[in-house]
């Protein structure tokens, strides 16, 4: 059912629960990310993909269930602790610091990563290591020419790009990013995702991304897990899920659509 | 490739810019003394005393994205820290003065800082200027420890264990006062500048701008607030105490929340968007009040009117006006 090579499991939640009022946005979910696989989140919207993450990175509280992280349960954790164990995110409507540099953007991680942001009497500009790292975050991710330029006045793609980058500097072991490609032009997704693919790849950080277009879930993932109305429908190869059944007609409708 | 892009994004903000008008700033502050007379000299020490006070200040407002209304309190708390440790203890020693009012400071603005930084914006501001509501109406009813609204007497202090002011009060305001107060404003201003240059003060900075990533970059946002407000407070408190010997008197006028609106009032007009705004606000607030008061009895009326003003066509304050100006002047 799952990736053909067993690798040990790095996030597991156990029946996650989180409610609005009524309705169950993510009813008792089992969830699994090996280490090291790049997994596609995909469903229609309110299926409760971003409310998982959102779970799991620690934006909202779970109401019941357990999310386990490198066999700690993390669960009761602040989204400090979770993120000095390694998880990180980023967001779908972009979210960075518009009025700093994108330089400074990724920098703010590095400094908050090794803890010195804690320091009030010393001076930032004065860090080199700090500096060279968040240039060659930059350098990674092709935006090296855009360093100097306020986050805010930057391209869309641009920015979705730099939104990874920052979330890429804290060293994750798991990274979430919550459609990376939303919001752009057609010709830019592929760029930006062989980008993000290339980098997460090549350092082995294990990625869930929540997509929508289906041509870029089925070329960049190594596995995809269906959600729909707040369960998991289904989950396997891309492969497995294009012959699928049940998600071909709850959420991809005709099998033409495919990549 | 990368290492030349970091050197030019150092050189961009190196402090040697800063210093190429820090420099004759201090000079002309250093000679003054010479030129004016008396009074206004103990006019600049007024205002660079609330200077300290709203370069404290804007620690929240402007790096933290916290307005708060309330730091006539720390303001307060410094100056009767001084004028008990004289009353009771009879202390006369200004260094031990400016000891006792951090440490009080520190006390009074962590239990505070714990209620308040779990708000943000009008809620944070309300409950600042609650709480300092608290110490003043304490201030104001226990009058057999406070002096009620007679308030505290405060003779002059001894610097540095050297000079006092016996003789000519007046004199040693001016001169040996004067440069005293130049000092500790010289070491504040520095120390917050290295502050609000340091990680901390970035991190700040990025809280200010969008507290979510914040978050999820690792930054323990109320921690880090509560930190901005203990140091902000501090800052203010500092001032408070370098207050006292000036006024003479502390009275519980100075922990009113009409007093936190003349800091936030301050940091407005100089500019809470540039490191040196609140400064430059503090000193000229300083002079508008002097004059104002001298010339009209509706000088609350006029300096209304000035912030009304201010606020509609000057949103970026005296400084943020001029580095515009000056920008423009350049590129022509």
């Amino acid at each position: 059912m799952s990736a053909s090579v067993p690798s040990p499991v790095l996030l597991e939640t156990r029946k996650l629960l989180k409610q609005f009022g009524e309705f169950r946005a993510v009813d008792h979910v089992d969830f699994r990310v090996q280490e090291g696989e790049v997994l596609a989140l995909i469903g229609s919207n309110g299926a409760g993909k971003t409310t998982l993450v959102n779970l799991i990175s620690g934006l909202l509280r779970a109401d019941a269930g357990q999310i386990i992280f490198r066999g700690a349960d993390v669960t009761a954790q602040t989204v400090h602790q979770r993120i000095a164990a390694g998880i990180a995110r980023s967001f779908q409507l972009v979210n960075l610091f518009d009025q700093l540099s994108a330089l400074d953007n990724v920098a703010l991680a590095i400094f908050s990563r090794q803890g010195k942001t804690r320091k009030l009497f010393s001076l930032a500009d004065a860090d080199r290591p700090v500096w060279d790292e968040a240039m060659a975050v930059l350098h990674l991710f092709r935006m090296e020419s855009k360093a100097r330029l306020s986050a805010g006045g930057l391209a869309q793609g641009e920015r979705k790009l730099l939104d990874v980058a920052i979330a890429y500097a804290l060293k994750p072991r798991l990274l979430f990013l919550d459609e990376p490609t939303s919001g752009v032009s057609t010709r830019e997704k592929a760029p930006i995702m062989d980008t993000i693919s290339s980098v997460v790849r090549s350092e082995r950080i294990s990625a869930a991304i929540i997509e929508h277009d289906m041509d870029v879930v089925f070329s960049y993932a190594d596995r995809i897990v269906a959600m729909h109305q707040g369960t998991i429908l289904a989950d396997g190869t891309p492969d497995e899920i294009r012959r699928n059944e049940r998600v071909l007609t709850t959420l991809i409708g005709t099998p033409e659509t495919r990549g | 490739m990368s290492t030349v892009t970091t050197t030019v994004a150092l050189e961009h903000r190196s402090p040697v810019r800063t210093l190429g008008w820090a420099v004759p700033a201090l000079v002309i502050l250093l000679a003054l003394p010479f030129v004016v007379d008396q009074y206004q000299t103990i006019l600049l020490a007024y205002g660079l005393v609330m200077g300290i006070a709203a370069l404290g200040f804007n620690l929240l407002l402007g790096y933290t994205g916290l307005l708060s209304f309330g730091h006539s309190a720390y303001f307060g708390v410094g100056a009767y820290t001084v004028a008990l440790m004289v009353k009771y203890l009879g202390v006369t020693s200004m260094e031990l003065f400016l000891v006792g009012a951090i440490v009080a400071c520190v006390l009074v603005t962590a239990v505070f800082g714990i209620a308040c930084v779990r708000y943000t914006r009008i809620f944070f501001g309300i409950l600042t200027m609650a709480l300092s509501q608290v110490l003043w109406s304490l201030a104001f009813k226990f009058f057999w420890v406070t002096g009620g609204t007679d308030g505290l007497r405060v003779p002059t202090p001894t610097l540095l264990g050297l000079v006092t002011g016996k003789g000519d009060k007046i004199a040693f305001l001016a001169t040996a006062y004067y440069y005293y107060v130049l000092g500790v404003f010289v070491i504040c201003t520095l120390v917050m500048w290295v502050i609000v240059s340091s990680p901390f003060g970035r991190a700040l900075q990025a809280i200010r701008d969008n507290e979510v990533r914040a978050e999820f970059v690792g930054i323990q946002i109320r921690q880090y607030r509560w930190v901005a407000f203990l140091v902000s407070g501090v800052f203010t408190g500092l001032a408070g105490a370098l207050w006292v010997p000036l006024n003479g008197l502390t009275t519980p006028d100075i922990m009113h929340w009409t007093f936190s609106g003349e800091i936030v009032f301050m940091t407005v007009l100089g500019g809470f968007r540039s490191f040196t705004g609140p400064i430059i606000g503090a000193i000229v607030f300083n002079y508008l009040k002097t004059y104002a008061v001298g010339y009209t009895v509706y000088w609350q009326l006029l300096l209304g009117v000035v912030l009304v003003v201010l606020v509609l066509s000057l949103p970026t304050g005296i400084v943020g006006t001029a580095e515009r100006l000056w920008a423009r002047w350049r590129a022509r």
